[in-house]
């Protein structure tokens, strides 16, 4: 018998999920985090819930783990100091950047001075020069190259990156280069900016290789503490992390190019809206995860997340693929307030956090916030099914009431101007994902999760016009989920920068076969065998002349032609017209895929359209300009087949979701909840 | 005759009350469609100007032409009065004549896309977007040509025209424009482009009235302009004062040998309005430096600067345009008569800036910031690869961001918004060039308590033979330094050959003949320092040195005394500053770097070049 385990570290709440491989049957559990050293809790909760379930740690063959341990350190600044090597003449190419000044005309008054994220101090040249085709125009000085790794010395750096001009072309130098600082600097991890990004762009490769350095030192030490642990606990499990892109790397990988993980969190969620889109039978769902201070929303197109070529954190941007999940200042925290000068009423992106926390909390917050908003509507009662803490209905009010006198309306029109322009943010970014790339809301499902998604999941839906929305079980520990069933992912891609007209089929089959070889021994090394192994080709096209590329996937046997007929018609889609100028292929790319867990979800009794049994009580709502009644159950006790008819609250452990009027709500056989218009 | 707009629906939009919270949610929409029109633009447009380094403006504006949303300000108004044709359903106008659009843009290489939105036979809102094509014929490579003395010499000049009328696309006309330009798959890329973007706006002001209606759409805008009206009526009478205020400062040449050209600004509030009046700029020029100053985009740029200086929480559009008068003088540099060039007018619009932070300032100083813009510095690089193939690169120069009350200006950093540097490795790929450095060169940035950012050392080495054309100002006059900072360094150019030897070339040349493996050394302005350099911290200016942003020579200036790795002498350091602080005379609000005469005097010592000579102004008749 073998079980996998997923576990999912978040702020407050560490999740665990085991499967067990054969059957398919899960056993969850959720234990308090531990910030000081989030591998406690993760060891702590992972060994209570195979005693509750009854399994030995030899028999866990799968330790499958999504981390916020780099992104954390990235938000904190605490980051390793990072020595930069770089070309002669290039020491500038983090302070200079893209000399791009965020803001409209005259922003740089108030913008301040950034500082890099390698320290100039620490950063220094290399005699050495390749050319832009890959010849070496001037070769490597090796004598001063180790006289000037002094300064690195001296600076007491913590980590090395490398990144020289042209490398992408020919990364010899770079090699040679690192070869040198670990003889003359053992203990320091070197970083080759061909082997994290090797395309072209030197500032966006050399940013992204300083960032993998920079987290290389505190993941290395988070993945060496767990594998120690796990090894004391007595578990022989193979140790994988969930990377920014929804698959999954090794420990071992991990270590070296930690930079993939920096958006492992948020991937978790939308992993775990894939495995419940697949139960629930919808293939295009819109994602919807809300917090306390921000939203992730993301687009699912036929089970899959859509990706981008890039990941963001905080002011980070760096060049490694990610979910293309946006992210907006707008949570159950977020301030509402009425500036001075223009009586606009503005909500977020400040948050009271958990601590103050929202009026309601009673832990000293005063300022409205969202949640304040939803207490003062009625739709979070006071008392919270098995909440450990009352909300203050009235510290609510007082917060509201201050909104309503600066725009002199009335405290609940305030309430509903609150919640209107937070939906309208989520709004926004979820416009972002789906309309901008040009596809149409009204295909898609609407998944709400987090803990205050379903609360807002529903207006979301009548905005977006996408149903059903979808209020999965627990909304809290999807990401659990995620990180216990997807699959090992290994990439690799070389910069190819050729019209369609100097270039045919032989010379692209050459260059995939050669990078489907890389990444198909890489995975075979992680313990995929290759007869379970999925290897899938993209290639990232162009017109000529334009600097944004449409990555597509490149099907065995596929033409040229039909590529460039696809570019065309996705170029025509998210852009409305086509060019007749050649097209360049700029870049190609393998990715290979381990086998996909076989897990089913737990099923729940079935009972009749009546849910009668699950009411808990009557409350008061304010909904649609008028005061409305409305009924709260309890999510627990509602059987598959149930309907309930909006308005109505339904109250679980972690969450609480909101049905407006005019809609109704079905618990399917999973227990999701579907929620549609009543027309409809 | 102004156009006649047809509508098949001619019942007025119904004026409605707007809840706070609707007038929110239509802000942001709007917010995100002008957004989204960016980066409609930046994905598929192709030359490198508009692509890479966002040379290109959008906006959405009111039936009545009123930009909602932009940031340059609208400008529609002055083609609808300046345009004699009717406007209906499916038309959309291009125009590229500054001179028929009073000054919309200014000069003929911006090509402007105007789209009228209508909706029921009602015309609801109008999308503009306008971006520099890299070339548009005319006798150089570029179409700017310095020593132009007529728009004719500048390339095809379009004057408002259907590109589509009544949906119909006017294909020969189109032709007939591709025809005139080196670059045409550039140029029909980013005129998509351009249309891409103006019929992306439309969509989603056609979904925003879909969703909301009509009438609280169009009732939405105007209480947007409302908003921003009472906003800067209140920012107007608290930050401006009744007292007369004046600041001048200096176009450096024209690139034929005269110079420099004074733009001269007095600003004064008369109740609540204030007047911006050009009264004592210089006249017009002969060659190509003049810049058509558009009235109410110099309001725009004057909103922006007050709403940054004073309160960044407004949110800015056209509603305050009636608090504000512009007079510019007919026949000046920044009003030149018809048919006066044009295509050099980068400096004068870089110039603006710098003047409008010295007239806000000047009352309250703690406000000021330094002076950093020289212009937007080109390079211009054509020829014939060794395939034999034509390339044709226009490049844009970034400098010093100037020293400013909240810190030290970015080095290497541009002043424009949205633009960005081309990556090198794209350059060497697809041009026949190698950049052999790309550093912020030290020392350059003004000294201050808080630092000017330093320009840019770009050292381009030729791959092939070709012409090179370089637009670059703040070469003769400094950009100031305020509060006691000292100005930052001057804009050089250098040619070296491959045996070393060295000419500085001037700042604004055309054809110059390089030869393969010429070195070119681009070097650009550092920003002007803000405050007195004797009071930024020691620690800091030697932290400076070990990140070669600062000499050990240039911390002097600070009045810090360290060797070349940052060694802090801090009794040397508190020494000279007490020597320093002893014999300086007293602060004024502005450094300069010295009179005009004086900078003639010392010109051709201090940069290699020869003073410009005192323009001559008899051609500005002749001109009419």
């Amino acid at each position: 018998m073998s079980y996998r385990l997923g576990v999912d570290v978040g702020g407050t709440f560490t999740d665990l999920l085991i499967i067990d491989e054969a059957s398919g049957r899960t056993y969850r559990d959720k234990v308090p985090s531990t910030p000081h050293d989030p591998s406690e809790a993760v060891i702590a909760g992972a060994q209570a819930l195979c005693k509750k379930a009854g399994i030995t740690p030899q028999q866990l063959a799968l330790f499958l783990h999504g981390t916020t341990v780099a992104t954390n350190a990235v938000l904190e600044h605490k980051i390793a100091r990072v020595g930069l090597i770089v070309t002669e003449g290039y020491r500038d190419i983090l302070q200079i950047a893209r000399s791009l000044v965020p803001g409209g005309l005259a922003a740089w008054i108030v913008w301040p001075k950034p500082e890099p994220m390698a320290p100039l101090e620490a950063t220094i040249e290399a005699p050495e020069r390749i050319g832009a085709a890959g010849e070496i125009v001037r070769p490597l000085d090796e004598a001063r190259l180790r006289a000037n790794l002094q300064r690195l010395r001296d600076e007491k750096v913590e980590a090395v990156t490398v990144c020289l001009i042209n490398s992408y072309m020919n990364d010899v130098h770079e090699r040679q280069i690192a070869k040198i600082v670990t003889e003359e600097m053992p203990d320091i991890p070197v970083s080759i900016s061909a082997d994290i990004l090797p395309e072209m762009q030197e500032y966006e490769r050399a940013l992204t290789t300083v960032a993998n350095s920079a987290v290389r030192p505190t993941v290395s030490r988070y993945v060496g503490n767990l594998e120690a642990q796990l090894q004391a606990w007595g578990s022989a499990a193979k140790l994988s992390l969930l990377r920014s892109d929804g698959g999954l790397m090794s420990a071992e990988k991990s270590r070296t190019a930690p930079v993939n993980l920096l958006m492992s969190g948020p991937a978790g969620g939308v992993a775990g809206a894939v495995f419940i889109a697949k139960n629930a039978k919808t293939p295009n769902v819109l994602t919807l995860d809300m917090g306390g201070t921000s939203t992730d929303v993301a687009l699912i197109e036929d089970y899959q997340a859509r990706l981008r070529r890039e990941t963001t954190v905080g002011h980070l941007t760096v060049r490694a693929s990610s979910l293309d999940v946006k992210t907006v200042g707008a949570g159950g925290g977020s301030i509402a307030s009425v500036p001075e000068l223009t009586k606009a009423l503005r909500v977020g992106p400040q948050s009271a956090g958990a601590v103050p926390g929202p009026a309601a909390y009673g832990r000293g917050g005063e300022l409205p916030t969202v949640t304040d908003a939803n207490v003062v509507l009625g739709y979070l009662p006071e008392n919270l099914l098995g909440g450990t803490f009352k909300l203050d209905r009235d510290a609510s009010t007082r917060a509201v009431q201050t909104v309503a006198d600066a725009l002199n309306i009335t405290l609940m029109e305030a309430a509903a101007g609150i919640v209107s322009i937070v939906n309208e943010t989520m709004y926004g970014a979820l416009r972002l994902v789906s309309v901008q790339q040009g596809y149409d809301p009204r295909d898609f499902a609407l998944m709400a999760f987090g803990g205050a998604g379903p609360l807002h999941g529903n207006a979301m839906g009548v905005l977006m016009g996408s149903w059903p929305v979808i209020i999965p079980p627990s909304p809290g520990v999807l990401c659990a989920y995620g990180d216990a069933t997807t699959r090992l992912r290994v990439d690799a891609q070389r910069s190819f920068n050729k019209l369609i007209t100097q270039t045919d089929l032989a010379e692209v089959t050459a260059v995939i076969e050669e990078i489907a070889t890389q990444v198909s021994s890489e995975l075979e090394a992680e313990g995929v065998p290759a007869a379970d192994q999925e290897v899938v080709f993209e290639i990232d096209v162009r017109y000529a002349g334009q600097a944004f590329e449409v990555p597509l996937v490149f099907p065995c046997h596929s033409t040229l032609d039909d590529l460039m007929a696809r570019f065309d018609a996705e170029h025509e889609r998210l852009f409305t017209f086509n060019l007749s100028v050649p097209q360049e292929l700029v870049n190609i790319r393998a990715v290979a895929l381990g086998k996909a867990a076989n897990v089913s979800a737990e099923m729940i009794e079935t009972g009749t359209v009546d849910a009668s049994a699950a009411k808990l009580r009557d409350q008061k709502v304010w909904m649609d300009g008028a005061e409305r009644d409305a009924v709260i159950y309890d999510r627990a006790k509602l059987k598959a087949g149930n309907r309930i008819t909006g308005p109505a609250i339904i109250c679980e452990m972690d969450s609480t979701t909101l049905v407006l009027n005019g809609h109704i709500a079905d618990v399917d056989a999973f227990a999701n909840i579907l929620i549609n218009p009543e027309a409809k | 005759m102004p156009a006649q707009i047809i509508q098949t629906n001619t019942t007025p939009f119904a004026s409605v009350t707007i809840d706070p919270v609707t007038l929110d949610i239509i802000e942001n929409a709007m917010r995100n469609a002008r957004i989204e029109m960016d980066a409609t633009l930046v994905r598929t447009a192709m030359s490198p100007g508009i692509r890479e380094q966002g040379d290109a403006f959008p906006l959405i504006a009111d039936p009545a032409g009123k930009m909602i949303v932009g940031q340059f300000g609208s400008f529609i108004d002055g083609f609808l009065r300046g345009f004699d044709g009717s406007i209906e359903e499916g038309d959309m106008i291009f125009l590229s004549d500054p001179y028929s659009c009073e000054g919309a843009i200014s000069h003929s290489n911006d090509w402007l896309v105007l789209l009228p939105v209508f909706r029921a036979g009602r015309l609801v809102a109008w999308t503009a977007m306008f971006g520099h094509q890299s070339d548009i014929g005319g006798k150089v490579a570029g179409s700017m040509p310095i020593d132009a003395r007529a728009i004719f010499e500048e390339g095809v000049r379009i004057p408002p025209v259907k590109i589509y009328a009544r949906g119909v696309y006017n294909e020969d006309l189109i032709k007939l424009v591709m025809h005139q330009t080196r670059k045409p798959d550039w140029c029909a890329a980013d005129l998509n482009a351009l249309i891409a973007s103006c019929r992306v706006a439309a969509r989603r002001v056609d979904e925003m009235c879909a969703r909301f209606g009509d009438d609280v759409y169009v009732s939405a805008t105007q209480a947007l302009l409302a908003r921003n009206h009472r906003a800067m009526k209140a920012l107007i009478a608290s930050s401006v004062g009744e007292q007369p205020v004046s600041f001048e400062d200096y176009v450096c040449d024209d690139g034929v040998g005269y110079g420099p050209y004074k733009i001269k600004c007095t600003m004064q509030r008369i109740g609540d309005k204030v007047i911006l009046d050009f009264a004592g700029t210089d006249p017009q020029s002969a060659a190509s430096i003049n810049f058509y100053l558009n009235e109410n985009m110099f309001k725009m740029f004057f909103g922006i600067y007050m709403i940054m200086v004073f309160d960044p929480q407004i949110m800015f559009n056209d509603g305050f345009y009636d608090l504000i008068e512009v007079k510019i003088p007919q026949g000046s540099l920044l009003k030149p008569l018809y048919p006066a060039a044009l295509s050099g007018r980068t400096h004068a619009l870089g110039r603006i800036f710098d003047i409008l932070g010295g007239l806000l300032g000047q009352r309250t100083p703690e406000f000021l910031c330094a002076a950093g813009f020289s212009s937007s510095p080109h390079l211009m690089y054509s020829g014939r690869d060794k395939a034999g193939e034509w390339f044709q690169l226009f490049q844009i120069g970034f400098g010093g961001i100037p020293g400013k009350p909240f810190g030290d200006g970015p080095d290497g950093h541009s002043l424009w918004p949205g633009f960005t540097n081309v990556p090198n490795e794209f350059l060497e790929r697809y041009f026949p060039l190698r950049i052999e450095r790309y550093e912020a060169l030290a020392d350059t940035g003004g000294a201050g308590r808080f630092r000017g950012g330093n320009g840019i050392h770009m050292s381009y080495r030729f791959l092939a033979a070709g012409t090179v054309s370089i637009h670059d100002d703040r070469w003769f006059t400094y950009p100031w330094g305020v509060n006691g900072g000292k100005p930052g360094t001057r804009a050089r150019k250098i040619l070296e050959k491959p045996d070393g030897s060295q000419t500085v070339v001037a700042n604004k040349l055309d054809s110059l003949r390089v030869e393969e493996g010429d070195l070119l050394h681009f070097i650009t302005w550092g920003g002007g320092g803000w405050g007195d350099p004797l009071d930024r911290e020691a620690d800091l200016v030697a932290k400076e040195i070990r990140q070669g942003l600062v000499t050990s020579e240039g911390a002097k200036s600070y009045g810090v005394v360290a060797d070349a790795n940052g060694g802090l002498d801090v009794a040397g350091t508190e020494a000279l500053r007490l020597k320093m602080r002893a014999s300086a005379a007293p602060a004024t609000v502005f450094d300069r770097g010295g009179e005009i005469e004086e900078l003639r005097a010392r010109c051709k010592a201090e940069t290699g070049l020869d003073a410009p000579k005192p323009p001559v102004w008899t051609h500005a008749i002749a001109a009419e």
